[in-house]
């Protein structure tokens, strides 16, 4: 088991013969995910070759489907794009849109995910590196070659972080690891994650990565102190930023006494999640826990 | 990015909101002149900085002739307001005020959608009133895909609570102030106060105005609106090489790949610092995903060329990056730099290509360069050397 995404997944790629998509689409490809096409109104019935594997490309997100059985879609649409693309996705009836795309106006961004609220649609991201259930699918830009499969689930805001922290614990592995995004307006949240890895039988423990601005890990532990009975273990990033700037992504910004690492750490720590300084010593609380 | 008062104001005219006629000024001179082109009469001479609480600092001031409002803006330019240092004032004309109001819409992140807040006791600071009487401030959640149209104006005019006389005047305001937002893709719109005029008028009297960075691709007219002398000089050469960089206090530089990342870095500096005197970091610089090496270059550049800054961190984890590309990134510019380079650089690379990153360096065996395998002895490193 994973969490949103497993060896079934069929997955297009919505700018997929763009230069970033190309490029990861033959990533996600040669990590064994189940890529079955991409969408190019201008290159309906073409295919793309990435090394021997030919990718058809179709003219709209509803031929993909119709012709492959997809329910996810991934997309590397410029920002300008991106809303059209995702309604699109949305009205075609994907199960679960992965949207990497980083500066998409955060209108744009709260329009469709009210739209595929509505619908009934998973978003993750946008700004966002995706997700991995390592050895099954994975449906973004995160390396392959970090960790395989094991028993821990990870969310995360930062897609480095993420890395960094399979990459602590690649000697124990994953079920899945989401990135869901540094944006301020996300489609799927820190609770959406936990809630999910609870529910699944093959992940025993949660790596929980945050940072400064909004509330959203302050929503999560308190999600963690009523309903999660797996171990948790916390990371907080941007103790150190300063207020009223924003930290590389578009959501991490201190405003005033909001928004803070401190607060968001105490949280954790309230609801019971060990919460580490560094991103080793916080592999360092799960090994323990896992091992102990 | 947050507008200045004057800007928020002329946004407001354009999009139909009433507000009073108000003119920037940089000089004591430019104030008078302003003060004669409002008439002459009582003006009101405003500080413009981007923070709260001018009032108390005494950077708004009545002026009743144009002579006084020249004294005025004398005191108040150049005047230090929080950290801000004052270098424009708002001349703007009087009003005489019977009731203060208030009314903001912005982004509300836990809830995926937007928020107005409205209240019929303005004034004040409106963190204040949403502790001491919640009750007092009507919270509207608003529809992305709806906005606030005239209904949803009505049901916020009626939440708040404000007389049935005035309630069509001020929903009306409310639907142009949606306009400001949703035209020019702000996250957010105060304004605090919006008054009733002794003539029974509703005017939006002071204004913030923060803007998505992200939709300027939609907004030729708002690069206008950026404040470049404000930047720090090193802020400023960063933005011009297209780097995330934000200038801090500390000594140890800081380049990374990721804004994570680099938050993370941040504080580990500072937390491995606690042993080597209180060294804190120096900035955040981001070089993104898929990091040549021209914007490693780049980036060590302006670092480098940071006075405060006694050590650099290099901690890079190669996702997308290959660390090929940031250790020849480090030596190409260390080669251009020759002997300006000084300070010592403490790399720490994983992940892509990670082995031959490392053996670049090696290669290069540069006397400035140390390579420290983990993050943590990295950082601890990057202090040590900092406090040296």
């Amino acid at each position: 088991m994973a969490i949103f995404i497993n060896s079934d997944s069929k997955v297009i790629v919505q700018g997929m013969t763009g230069s970033e998509g190309q490029k990861h689409t033959a990533r996600m490809l040669a990590s064994g995910t189940q890529i079955v096409g991409g969408v190019n109104p201008r290159k309906a019935g073409t295919s793309v070759d990435f090394d021997g594997t030919s990718v058809p490309v179709y003219g709209s997100v509803a031929d993909a489907m119709a012709a492959t059985g997809a329910t996810v879609t991934v997309l590397f649409v410029p920002p300008a794009f991106t809303k059209a693309a995702v309604i699109e996705a949305v009205d075609a009836g994907v199960d679960l849109a992965v949207i990497i795309t980083e500066g998409v106006p955060v209108a744009d961004t709260a329009q469709f995910f009210a739209y595929a609220q509505s619908k009934g649609v998973r978003l993750i991201g946008p700004n966002c590196p995706g997700l991995i259930s390592p050895g099954q699918s994975n449906v973004g830009i995160t390396p392959a070659n970090i960790t395989g499969a094991g028993r821990i689930g990870l969310v995360s805001k930062s897609g480095t972080l993420t890395y960094q922290m399979m990459f602590e614990l690649r000697d124990i592995g994953f079920t899945t690891a989401v990135g869901i995004g540094g944006d301020p307006i996300i489609g799927t949240t820190h609770i959406d994650c936990l809630e999910a890895f609870q529910n699944d039988p093959e992940t025993d423990a949660i790596v929980m990565i945050g940072e400064i601005g909004g509330d959203a890990e302050e929503r999560a532990a308190a999600y963690i102190k009523d309903h999660v009975t797996k171990p948790v273990v916390g990371y907080v990033a941007g103790f150190e930023a300063p207020e009223g700037k924003t930290m590389g992504h578009a959501g991490a910004i201190v405003s005033g006494s909001a928004g803070t690492a401190q607060a968001k750490k105490e949280a954790l720590e309230a609801a019971g999640v060990k919460v580490g300084k560094t991103p080793t010593e916080t592999a360092e609380l799960m090994r323990q826990i896992l091992n102990g | 990015m947050d507008l200045y008062e004057y800007q928020a104001r002329d946004m407001f005219e354009k999009h139909g909101v009433p507000v009073l006629p108000g003119i920037v000024a940089e000089t004591p001179a430019e104030a008078k002149a302003a003060a004669e082109q409002l008439g002459g009469g009582t003006v009101v001479v405003k500080a413009q900085v981007k923070t709260g609480g001018r009032g108390k600092a005494g950077g708004v001031k009545l002026a009743h002739s144009p002579a006084e409002a020249e004294a005025a803006a004398e005191a108040i330019l150049g005047m230090d307001i929080k950290g801000h240092t004052v270098h424009r004032v708002m001349i703007a004309a009087g009003a005489k005020i019977a009731e203060e109001y208030y009314f903001s819409v912005l982004l509300d992140r836990a809830e995926r959608r937007y928020l107005a807040m409205c209240s019929v006791e303005g004034g004040m600071e409106i963190e204040q009133l949403a502790v001491e009487r919640p009750e007092a401030l009507a919270r509207v959640a608003i529809d992305p895909l709806v906005g606030i149209d005239a209904p949803q104006a009505r049901d916020i005019v009626e939440a708040a609570g404000f007389p049935a006389n005035l309630k069509e005047a001020v929903a009306e305001a409310l639907i142009k102030l949606w306009s400001v937002y949703e035209e020019e893709d702000a996250t957010l719109v105060e304004v605090n106060p919006l008054v009733l005029t002794e003539d029974g008028e509703i005017i939006a009297l002071d204004g913030k105005v923060t803007l998505d960075e992200n939709a300027a691709f939609r907004h030729a007219d708002h690069e206008a609106l950026e404040d470049k002398a404000a930047a720090d000089p090193l802020e400023a050469k960063a933005k011009a090489l297209d780097l995330n960089y934000v200038k801090l206090d500390g000594a140890v530089g800081i380049i990374g790949n990721g804004a994570g990342l680099v938050m993370s870095t941040l504080d580990v500096v500072a937390y491995a610092g606690e042993a080597h005197g209180g060294v804190k970091p120096a900035n955040f610089l981001d070089i993104g995903g898929g990091a040549s090496a021209a914007v490693m270059a780049n980036g060590l550049d302006v670092i480098l060329n940071d006075p405060q800054v006694k050590s650099v961190f290099v901690n890079v984890f190669g996702g997308i990056t290959s660390c090929i590309e940031v250790a020849n990134g480090i030596v190409g510019a260390l080669e251009t730099l020759g002997d300006a380079a000084t300070k010592p650089l403490v790399v720490r690379l994983d992940g892509n290509s990670v082995e031959e990153g490392r053996e670049i360096l090696a290669a290069a065996n540069h006397p400035l360069v140390t390579i420290v395998e983990t993050m943590d002895g990295a950082a601890a490193k990057a202090a040590e050397l900092a406090n040296a």
